[in-house]
């Protein structure tokens, strides 16, 4: 019996092993690959055989020097993700606050809108919205871009879970304080769902910064591409931009696992929570 | 408060406005008014951006949409949809939809049922390991995976075929490499999070079941098809829906292998044929109709899933 399990543990632990290298073989061999000649890559891909000599920081002194637009992607990235944070966190919070704390005609009804739009396919909605932002003349802008992804549906599900567990007599003593209905929410409630607030930041931001779909709708100049989009115009199978591409793949990614090693619990509760993909 | 009132009232051009704000104030801070402020920007960015559109897609599903002018034209977009084109689509995404469920739930328990063991030691690298993937963008990995699955034979997938005897395959231009392409990336990127799901399932097992199952004599498969897969088996259930669901929807995984245009239509998905007609094309009219068509699909395949599953059976659940 004792034997039978040190075999098994030894198997385990070793195909575990295996499954770890082939999860991150493709990340590590995008970030290897982005020191060889780009012409090399275009014309071969990524081999196995490497040849360290060839190595260099050529790549990544183009995209340095000589790569305009992609800075101006990676900005319009950040700027997009980090309003959308902010608003999305702003108003999903109270939202999913108010239907947990409060007890007020039509909740259940709001609730239940909130789980039939987690449900619908953004696909379904995508050309009628298309349409709206037409006629709004949001079209090829940062509004356009993230006003769907506002009062997200995920989060204010995740928030309302999150403040059912809130001690709700702090509300009372803080009326009696004297202290308004926002208050409590910005001064007392807000605080102690911290931790709620980390977990959607952290999905509502990767979900921005990989959003490719609605802003490949939305956007149309150069100038405004977010990085995905503006890293898939690179992707031509006659492209001479090999060099931008991979170097540029590799800093769009590095960010979020440097983030997602500091943040990890964080990372694990806001992607549990959120994402309705198979 | 009186005595405050009657030495302001002294000076009545300042205390009508301040009384009125202070009445207004109370009005918006009651309990009864609270509650609707907070939620109000989800009830206008319901009925802005879902309800509004839903309706309008199914609208729009019987229009011909031209620049300023819309036409009805009853169920002319829905009689033009049922071509060749469409059936590759729906054969594609049906495909790629029965793949990645069966890959994407059966891998990840089993994962997640060592992850769980005491056979496993590292059980937080090899987490993060399988999560990492969920955090590239769909267009990283489609640099990634064309790059590996490039048809050069210096390329790593073709050099593993050449290593068994085989010829280099052309992974994009066949129609198998090219669903397998697509299965593998997002296999590759949304594994890791199904196994999140299933080990929150797996901790909710009390422990105790298990020794007494062990004293009872039951032996490892009897554990596991008696104690585990029955606690399982909402999770099992929640993973699969989404999956039905997220597989229909396949856009992305195409569009960074073929930029929209595969070869003999290949890489074709409904999604990808509603991008093509409703955007590309600007025939948002017969676009919203195949998304109508998409949203009945799902819709019921995922009620006779569940259904066959009993998940409605149990009001508690």
């Amino acid at each position: 019996m004792r034997k039978n399990n040190t075999l098994a543990k030894w198997i385990a632990n070793s195909a575990f092993i295996l499954i770890a290298f082939i999860a991150l073989f493709p990340l590590l061999s995008l970030i290897i690959s982005s020191f060889r000649p780009s012409s090399e890559l275009m014309r071969n891909g990524i081999s196995f055989s490497i040849n360290w000599s060839e190595l260099s920081l050529r790549n990544y002194i183009h995209i340095f020097t000589d790569s305009p637009s992609y800075w101006q992607w990676y900005g319009n990235s950040l700027i997009i993700s980090t309003l959308t944070i902010v608003l999305s966190l702003f108003f999903s919070s109270m939202v999913g606050y108010a239907l947990a704390v409060y007890k007020f005609r039509g909740r259940n009804l709001l609730f239940l809108f909130v789980l039939v739009i987690i449900m619908i396919p953004f696909e379904i909605l995508m050309l009628p919205l298309y349409q709206l932002m037409i006629n709004l003349n949001v079209i090829n802008t940062y509004t356009g871009v993230m006003l769907p992804l506002i009062v997200a549906p995920i989060a204010v599900f995740f928030f309302r879970q999150y403040a059912m567990g809130l001690p709700t007599e702090l509300m009372d003593s803080a009326r009696i304080d004297g202290c308004t209905e926002y208050g409590i929410f910005f001064r007392i409630m807000a605080p102690l769902m911290l931790p709620s607030f980390s977990a959607m930041a952290i999905l509502q931001g990767l979900n921005s910064w990989n959003n490719f779909l609605w802003p490949l709708l939305v956007i149309r100049s150069n100038d405004l591409f977010t990085l995905p989009i503006g890293l898939a115009t690179l992707l031509t199978p006659y492209g001479n931009n090999y060099d931008t591409l991979i170097a540029g793949s590799v800093m769009t990614i590095i960010p979020i696992i440097i983030l997602f090693i500091f943040f990890q619990r964080y990372f694990v509760a806001g992607l549990a929570s959120g994402s309705v993909k198979g | 408060m009186s005595g405050l009132d009657v030495n302001k009232s002294n000076n009545p051009s300042t205390l009508a406005p301040a009384k009125r704000e202070n009445k207004m104030l109370r009005f918006l801070n009651s309990k009864k008014v609270a509650p609707y402020i907070f939620v109000f920007p989800f009830i206008l960015s319901f009925s802005v951006l879902t309800l509004y559109p839903t309706i309008q897609a199914f609208i729009m599903s019987f229009q011909r949409i031209l620049p300023g002018q819309v036409e009805f034209i009853g169920l002319q977009n829905y009689q033009r949809i049922f071509n060749q084109t469409f059936y590759k689509a729906l054969a594609n995404s049906t495909i790629f939809m029965l793949l990645t469920v069966l890959i994407l739930v059966t891998v990840p328990i089993i994962l997640a049922i060592l992850l769980d063991s005491r056979l496993v030691k590292f059980k937080t690298f090899f987490r993060s390991a399988l999560f990492i993937p969920a955090l590239t963008s769909i267009v990283v990995a489609g640099v990634i995976f064309r790059l590996v699955f490039s048809e050069s034979d210096q390329a790593i997938a073709n050099q593993i075929v050449g290593f068994f005897g085989f010829d280099p395959i052309r992974w994009q231009f066949t129609a198998w490499s090219g669903m397998f392409l697509m299965v593998m990336m997002a296999s590759w990127r949304w594994m890791g999070v199904n196994v999140l799901y299933f080990l929150a399932g797996l901790q909710n097992i009390p422990k105790e079941l298990y020794e007494s199952a062990e004293i009872d004599g039951a032996n490892i498969y009897q554990r596991f098809t008696n104690v585990t897969l029955p606690f399982l088996k909402p999770i099992i259930i929640f993973v699969t829906t989404i999956s039905i669901i997220g597989g229909f929807r396949v856009f992305e995984e195409s569009y960074v292998i073929w930029q929209g245009t595969s070869p003999g239509n290949i890489g074709l998905t409904l999604v990808g044929m509603l991008y093509q007609q409703g955007i590309q094309q600007n025939d948002m009219g017969f676009g919203a109709a195949i998304g109508v068509i998409l949203l009945i699909l799902i819709f019921v395949v995922s009620i006779i899933y569940l259904l066959l599953t009993g998940a409605f059976k149990r009001g508690d659940e």
